[in-house]
């Protein structure tokens, strides 16, 4: 079981948590003209890497903050985790 | 009867408390303090039971957990378990046991027909034999395997034990009570370091308990007592016996099985029979010894033949001479350790060695007491069939190719010793790369991945004085860098006896003309010949081999036999056995039990179960519950002999003619509040939001970002910034997530804020034509006139002096309001609006009715925002705002959902008026049509329509557009039904909306 660290709450147990997928992906701005690409990509294409990836986790039975966690898919190590509104440099 | 094998004054054994116990059906006796298999041994019973595959006769091998014979089916308490290690179950008053894979009989079985049709049963037999012909599959092969092997029969009953769990956190865990975890675990605890010290057995001490050493002037075992009794007093310690960490996973996550109750005839009151323990250590240390390999020689599994440290542990811990004619065969100096310890218990050993002249402190002690040793010799077969009665044995040429002249000496046991290897599952659990060590010829722990470190034996140091030198330092060193605290321990000094080198020889040939069976697995009864015929068939990999053979699949998961496969391989493929490579250790290391996984979560605990304040009045009014979700709803209230049918007809049919109430607490609730609330809502929400005035109220659609519908509900502005949504029962949850998704992470400048408040407010829906007359009573300070409260209107009331929210809204599609109260009064309006609505006939109706009164109005629920289908296959195209954007918009240009004949929501009634359709029922053109037949549509919800007195569906069907009218034909081949249909509105019943406005 991972053991995450919350921005806001510390090293929890990973089934506080649930996962939210790639947190790479950008919605694109509402009201603006898609392209079919464009908008699939956002909705159904990822790319299911090997290797460090940044993720998006809800603390849901925690502070209930989204957060984004950088994390190897194979290893399963954790590197750094993130607010939802800080940038990943 | 008397206990032949047992001696004075020997073992660590509670003389003064003798205990009965019965194994296949006899009564025998034993003492406080033994294990089955001990005291089955004391009473010189070696015959447990029959190996799987041959059923070939089956002893006690070892002494503790990596035992592959001794499995047996435990009675206790009126209870029963399989897969039970006798040399693990320590003995109770009153124990029951008996064997497993023997039928009809341990001493007569059918199944040891197979030992003489072994021909028949190669490697691989599972896949080969029994593939043809298929139908003999279920009719023979099957029944006959079940009946004759496995290891044991589950019980069927429930199981009235209790299972826990625990969670732990530590500085340091340390697993195994040997040497290296004592030391390691009192130089941790003396730096102030948070420990957990776990030991599987029931003694703490691990080799200490057998070993003749001295450590800092006392002898080893009472050395361990001395620091397991100091461990014990410190505050920042916790030592654990019967614990088996079993399974290292991520980020030093450990889980341990400690069984609290096993070794008692029954489980005290208040506490559990096993505690399953979740632990996070910031370090691991391993210190879980070895365990002795066996070497490989012909019938090497008769009863009898034993690992020589388990002979040893039977004699110094319970006073159990496995023989009295013992041979011990080794390949190092372990075996003379278990020779000298026959020969001062007056037992005369007689030991060969496969090594020519080997000359050591203990090969010295063992020639000073006149111990018989016959160097260069092997045992090539033990002889006797249910119990050993001698050995053939001979002498063996250096390059151990040629044996010499057969011999047969008689015995009555053989101990075998080819040497030690070390216990790295937990290391290899944790991501350890492990390496292959070859002065011991076993694998080690090699580059740690997680933070584990490994000592002692289990690293491959045997060395005493070296063991406890490394784990002293290891135990300060960690433990000082997380409490930053350096108190020093003196290390004792240690008096041991020097070893020699082991002999790599581990496989005695096969002696010219003889075809004895060199058992590699004894559990899972894998020979030397199964491994050479599947190298001969071409599998190579060590992981395709063990999946062929079945090699060290068994429960005891090949810790006796995986090295000496490997060995095998190694020697036919000619590559170095690291180039081979083991297979993959995995969790569990020892069979857990399924309750102790579960824990409490069991039957009703397995899930919390939510009750609506009004539960109790529901329960006194004969309410027949349903679950929804997590909810408990009344399905329908029972009124004399009627069934559910009946009465959610009668409840339903009295909302359309007087008034109903129904408890809808269980909606989810979400409060949302902030001066973006509103264009929050009109970026989740289908249609319009901006200029929702305060108190009304609006119905909404949310999608998912592909444009499936998510969920509905009504959304109530209360006031100028705040917002009270409603979801359904089943989505609460999710949709408050996805509002904070949202908020968070996509658009967090807009400044809103929401909360679940489900459980805030107890809900009432009343519903019916009388409905307006009840609420004026109930509320006759308020105007609740159509002018004053129209649909979709909303505003706060009195209900005898408790503040209420008053919605007009309604999913009967009946003239229906909604009634919140705070949660804590629920039960006061429940009460008034059955009084009070007593005149206008007023009627409970449950999930059932409510179900009626949807489906007929044509009302989407559930069924059909199942997850597959997008606003317009709902008819509710008419909310998808075309000006705005939102949540899910872009996608509904997909061609798919924009296709001429895309699926839509119709009404399916049956021809004959008369036959319900199960739902989930597939509509087609035609029934007769050859299959696969094309499926046209599905039935998503089903009832009786109280208003035409008939079955009325609901479904989604292809091109439902252009269906009405259509005849089709409804099928469900699991009810076995063909129902010719009419497609009809979805609207059944009030299709203009008339009287939710009226
Ligand atoms: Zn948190």
């Amino acid at each position: 079981m991972l053991y995450i660290n919350c921005p806001h709450c510390g090293m929890r147990s990973q089934n506080e948590f649930s996962y939210g997928g790639d947190a790479s992906v950008k919605r694109p701005e509402l009201n603006k003209e898609v392209s079919d690409q464009e908008w699939d990509d956002f909705v159904y294409n990822r790319k299911s890497l090997r290797g460090k990836h940044l993720e998006l986790w809800q603390h849901i039975s925690g502070c209930r903050q989204w957060i984004k966690v950088e994390r190897d898919t194979a290893t399963h190590e954790i590197f750094r985790t993130f607010k939802a509104d800080e940038e990943v440099a | 009867m008397s206990q032949a094998f047992r001696i004075e004054n020997v073992g660590l054994l509670n003389r003064d408390k003798k205990l009965s116990f019965k194994f296949n059906g006899t009564t025998y006796f034993g003492f406080e303090g033994d294990t089955l298999a001990s005291a089955l041994l004391a009473n010189g019973v070696h015959l447990v039971g029959r190996s799987f595959k041959y059923h070939r006769p089956r002893g006690f091998f070892g002494a503790g957990v990596d035992e592959p014979y001794a499995v047996v089916q435990l009675y206790r308490n009126g209870e029963t378990e399989p897969n039970i290690k006798a040399t693990e179950q320590e003995l109770f008053e009153g124990l029951e046991a008996k064997s497993v894979n023997c039928w009809p009989s341990v001493n007569f079985d059918i199944g040891a027909i197979n030992n003489f049709l072994k021909i028949f049963l190669p490697a691989g037999f599972y896949y080969k034999t029994f593939m043809w012909p298929k139908s003999f599959w279920y009719r023979i092969y099957e029944p006959f395997i079940r009946k004759a092997a496995g290891l044991g029969v589950a019980s069927t009953k429930h199981d009235n034990e209790r299972y826990e769990h625990k969670y732990e956190y530590c500085d340091l865990l340390i697993a195994g009570s040997g040497p290296s975890g004592l030391a390691s675990a009192y130089a941790a605890a003396k730096n102030g370091a948070k420990v957990i010290l776990a030991e599987d057995k029931p003694r703490f001490g691990g080799s200490l308990l057998t070993s003749d050493v001295n450590i800092g002037n006392q002898s080893g075992k009472d050395w361990a007592e001395g620091i397991i009794a100091e461990l014990k007093t410190m505050p920042n310690v916790v030592v654990k016996n019967r614990s088996q960490i079993f399974g290292y996973y991520d980020h030093n996550m450990l889980v341990m099985s400690e069984k609290v109750s096993d070794h008692l005839p029954e489980t005290k009151k208040y506490h559990p029979n096993k505690r399953l323990w979740y632990i996070r250590a910031k370090e691991v240390l391993i210190s879980s010894g070895s365990i002795e390999r066996p070497i490989v020689f012909g019938n090497n599994d008769t009863p009898g033949v034993m690992l020589s440290s388990a002979a040893k542990e039977y004699l110094k811990v319970y006073g159990v001479l496995v023989g009295k004619k013992p041979l011990v065969f080794t390949n190092n100096d372990s075996g003379y350790e278990t020779a000298i310890e026959f020969k001062k218990h007056g037992v005369d050993p007689v030991v060969l060695d496969s090594r020519n002249n080997p000359d050591s402190e203990i090969i010295d002690e063992a020639k000073n007491l006149g111990i018989n040793i016959k160097n260069s010799y092997v045992v090539v077969a033990a002889q006797g069939y249910k119990k050993v009665k001698s050995a053939d044995i001979a002498s063996i040429s250096e390059d151990k190719k040629q044996l010499g002249k057969i011999e047969n000496i008689q015995c009555d046991c053989i101990c075998v010793s080819g040497f030690w290897t070390p216990t790295i599952h937990l290391a290899s659990q944790s991501g350890n790369k492990t390496k292959f060590k070859e002065e011991i010829d076993a694998f080690v722990p090699g580059q740690s991945k997680q933070n584990e470190t490994t000592l002692g034996a289990a690293n491959g140091v045997f060395s005493l004085e070296e063991t406890l030198k490394t784990s002293f330092t290891a135990g300060s060193e960690i433990s000082k860098k997380i409490t930053k605290k350096d108190n020093e321990v003196a290390i004792p000094n240690v008096v041991e006896k020097k070893s020699s080198q082991h002999d790599k020889f581990w496989c005695v040939p096969l002696p010219k003309g003889k075809n004895y069976k060199r058992f590699l697995d004894f559990q899972n009864d894998v020979s030397v010949s199964d491994v050479e015929i599947a190298l001969r068939e071409g599998y190579r990999s060590i992981e395709h081999v063990k999946r062929y053979t079945t090699l060290g699949m068994a429960t005891d998961q090949g810790k006796t036999s995986n090295l000496n496969g490997l060995q095998l391989v190694s020697e036919i493929e000619n590559k170095v056995v690291p180039a081979v490579g083991h297979t993959t250790f995995r969790p569990p290391y020892t069979p857990v039990s399924i309750g102790a996984i579960v824990g409490r979560e069991v039957g009703k605990h397995s899930k919390p179960t939510r009750k609506s304040p009004m539960h109790e009045w529901h329960e006194k009014n004969n309410a027949v519950f349903v679950d929804a979700g997590v909810w408990l709803r009344p399905r329908y209230y029972k009124r004399g002999n009627e069934n559910l049918f009946e009465a959610s007809k009668r409840e339903a049919k009295n909302v359309r003619t007087n008034v109903g109430v129904c408890d809808v607490t269980t909606l989810g609730k979400i409060d949302i509040k902030g001066p973006d609330a509103a264009e929050l809502l009109n970026r989740v929400y289908t249609n319009a939001w901006l200029k929702l005035p305060v108190g009304k109220a609006r119905y909404g659609v949310m999608l998912r970002e592909d444009g499936i519908v998510m969920d509905d509900g009504t959304t109530t502005r209360i006031s100028e910034n705040h917002y009270h949504m409603t979801t359904t029962t089943a989505q609460a949850a999710n949709v408050l997530s996805h509002l904070e998704y949202y908020l968070q992470l996509v658009w967090p400048e807009l400044n809103v804020n929401v909360v679940s408040t489900t459980e805030q407010w107890a809900g009432a829906a009343i519903a019916g034509p009388k409905s307006r007359d009840l609420l004026q009573k109930l509320f006759p300070s308020s105007d609740v006139s159509n002018e004053g409260l129209p649909f979709m209107g909303y505003i706060e009331g009195d209900l005898f002096g408790v503040k209420a929210r008053i919605f007009r809204i309604s999913f009967s599609g009946e003239l229906a309001y909604e009634v919140n109260v705070e949660s804590d009064n629920g039960n006061f309006m429940w009460d008034k609006i059955m009084k009070v609505g007593d005149e206008f006939k007023i009627q409970p109706y449950g999930t059932e009715a409510l179900s009626t009164l949807r489906i007929e109005m044509g009302h989407v629920a559930g069924s059909e925002l199942d997850g597959r289908t997008i606003p317009y296959d709902n008819a509710l195209e008419g909310l998808v705002s075309k000006k705005k954007d939102f949540i899910g918009k872009r996608s509904l240009q997909r061609s798919a959902f924009i296709a001429e004949d895309r699926q839509r929501i119709v009404g399916v009634v049956p021809l004959d008026k008369k036959t319900s359709i199960p739902e989930g029922s597939h509509l087609v053109k035609d029934d007769k049509a050859r299959l696969p037949n094309p499926k046209l549509g599905h039935i998503s919800a089903s009832c009786w329509s109280v208003e035409y007195d008939n079955p009325f569906s609901l479904a989604i069907l292809k091109d439902g557009k252009n269906m009405i009218g259509e005849k089709l034909f409804a099928m469900s081949p699991l009810k076995n039904k063909v129902i010719p249909v009419e497609i009809v509105s979805s609207h059944y019943v009030d299709p203009k909306g008339e009287r939710v406005r009226s």
